[in-house]
């Protein structure tokens, strides 16, 4: 692959904390303009992995390219090219929206106008009230526009929505889809498949410092070519079949019914489904 | 500042990325200084909790103990409440410095101000710079307030000679230098900031201030008391402030002189102490987030 075409090269990534290896070797390769989710459980490595790609913390091994940069060495103008949303960041509580906005656009050579970014996470409103009197998910659309005032061609999504409610969400996923739609690369990392699906491009999903699976998230662990459930209602009950060809079955019971099927249903794995087995189905437990 | 519609960037066309700059120079660290100088100060002032405890408190202090003891002679046609006016400016210099700055900077550790920061192209300079702006500014006014008080209901003179105030000014300049960095290692001391991080920081301050010459007269402190305040900044910014605000106590003080070479020199190895532990010790992360 050539470092060029993509915005995030990495490979044979290595990181471990004393004997505790937190990434044993991962590869990625993330193009410029695509929406890259990284799924995986607390303490499978993701927060590792993207703190190396910011140039938060230094590697073992491996070779990384961030905007043609290894985030080691990126200095100045190189951070000038990213935008980073941290999880949990809550500071200068006594300026407002506003000002906070304005003054990290000072940071960069070619901000974008603080009124449009504000008014691109929906904090128009907001834009005069002091940050300690925002709610959880304004702080978070704060966040997200100080990630975003410095206009990064890398957007870098730490758990965006966590402790959102459903429909802050929604507002939310509206947000990145609309950067998405503007060219920015957005590598996000979230706990939520729904997120992963309705958001990303392509999803990876690391385990243990590996990466288990990465593909479309319609087609993750091959679930768009996985058999398929059948049910629907005889005079018994429900029944169920599973099957390679769900079209033959489903055209049969037609043919059987004379027209509808009563209580027809085709179900593949759901992404949820193929996570969880991906990562161990009681993957609970912290590593 | 108004908010987000008034800024310089209002020309910029809208949304499309490709028209913008891509080559723009940085913005310069002075200007970035300048701007983080701003938002700490405003930050500052709103907060109500370091006003109170870092502004407010050296006077209501000077005020209580100006009340209590203030009139009673010291030596020399020297009343306790001059001395108390000089002690605690050198406190409030070491407050708006040192406390200032390690409590507020262990809470930006904890609550990733630093870390977000790191994640922009602002240089560590400018940060830095916006501390020393928001200082002195919070120190003068601090002393503005203390100095009012002070001519107010102390007989209280300010000096006319510019020696005095070519002493006051390198005095205030050298232990705001070296309280500050003090301040900026110290912040890395506490494990947790919400935790324990004011107690942390402010004990050794208080401690300070009870041997240093600020609510107990310098000549009254143990002589063994003395001497360990003496490896200290606080003792010696005290004394040069002495020096400045109340020159007839100069009989109160040990060898009749105020020795301000050995301030000076004090000051300055705490600067180069200060800038080695800051420059060995400094994290823009907690340890165990790293």
């Amino acid at each position: 692959m050539n470092a060029n075409g993509l915005a995030v090269s990495v490979q044979g990534l290595r990181k471990s904390y004393g004997d505790v290896a937190a990434v044993s070797g991962i590869d990625l390769g993330i193009a410029r303009g695509e929406v890259f989710a990284l799924l995986g459980p607390n303490g499978a490595g993701k927060t590792t992995t993207v703190e190396i790609l910011e140039g938060y913390r230094d590697r073992d091994g491996g070779e990384v390219s961030v905007l043609g940069t290894d985030p080691r060495r990126g200095g100045r103008p190189w951070r000038a090219r990213i935008g980073i949303v941290l999880q949990l960041a809550s500071d200068a509580p006594e300026l407002t929206v506003g000002e906070m906005v304005t003054h990290f656009a000072g940071f960069y050579p070619s901000p974008r106008r603080p009124a449009e970014v504000i008014d691109l996470v929906g904090l128009t409103d907001k834009a005069r009230s002091r940050i300690h009197s925002l709610s959880g998910g304004q702080q978070r659309r704060l966040d997200v526009a100080l990630g975003l005032v410095g206009d990064p061609e890398l957007l870098f999504l730490d758990e965006p929505t966590t402790g959102f409610d459903p429909a802050a969400r929604r507002a939310f996923w509206e947000v990145i889809r609309a950067l998405a739609g503007s060219g920015v690369t957005v590598l996000l990392t979230t706990h939520y498949l729904d997120e992963a699906a309705a958001l990303a491009d392509r999803v990876a999903v690391i385990k243990d410092g590996v990466i288990v699976a990465a593909g479309d998230p319609a087609d993750l662990g091959g679930r768009a070519v996985a058999d398929a459930v059948v049910s629907w209602q005889d005079t018994d009950g429900t029944r169920s079949e599973r099957t390679a060809e769900p079209t033959r079955l489903v055209a049969g019971l037609a043919a059987r019914y004379g027209g509808e099927v009563p209580g027809l249903t085709v179900t593949r794995p759901s992404l949820e489904d193929v996570y969880l087995e991906l990562i161990g189905e009681e993957n609970g437990e912290e590593k | 500042m108004s908010a987000a519609a008034s800024t310089d960037t209002d020309t910029k066309p809208p949304a499309g990325r490709d028209q913008r700059d891509r080559q723009a120079p940085l913005p310069g660290v002075w200007r970035m200084a300048l701007s983080r100088g701003h938002v700490e100060l405003k930050s500052f002032f709103r907060e109500r909790q370091s006003v109170i405890f870092i502004l407010a408190m050296p006077a209501v202090m000077l005020v209580l103990l100006g009340a209590i003891f203030g009139k009673e002679a010291s030596d020399a046609g020297v009343t306790i409440g001059d001395l108390y006016v000089a002690g605690i400016i050198g406190a409030g210099v070491m407050a708006s410095s040192y406390q200032n700055l390690g409590i507020s900077i262990a809470f930006e550790r904890e609550r990733f101000t630093l870390k977000r920061l790191r994640g922009t192209p602002v240089p560590a300079a400018a940060y830095f710079g916006g501390k020393i702006i928001q200082v002195v500014v919070a120190a003068l006014a601090e002393i503005a307030v203390l100095l009012i008080i002070g001519v107010s209901f102390y007989h209280l003179h300010l000096p006319t000679s510019p020696a005095k105030w070519w002493t006051f000014t390198w005095v205030f300049f050298l232990g705001v230098a070296a309280c500050s960095l003090l301040g900026i290692a110290a912040s890395s001391v506490p494990r947790s900031a919400a935790r324990n991080g004011v107690a942390v920081i402010t004990l050794p301050f208080v401690i300070l201030q009870f041997i240093s010459g600020v609510y107990v007269p310098f000549n009254l402190v143990p002589s063994w008391l003395a001497d360990i305040a003496s490896f200290f900044p606080l003792a010696w910014l005290c004394r040069g402030m002495r020096s400045v605000f109340v020159p007839r106590a100069i009989v109160l003080e040990p060898g009749h002189s105020w020795e301000l070479g050995q301030s000076a020199l004090v000051l300055s190895a705490w600067i180069v102490a200060g800038l080695v532990l800051c420059l060995t010790t400094f994290r823009w992360q907690n340890r165990r987030d790293r």
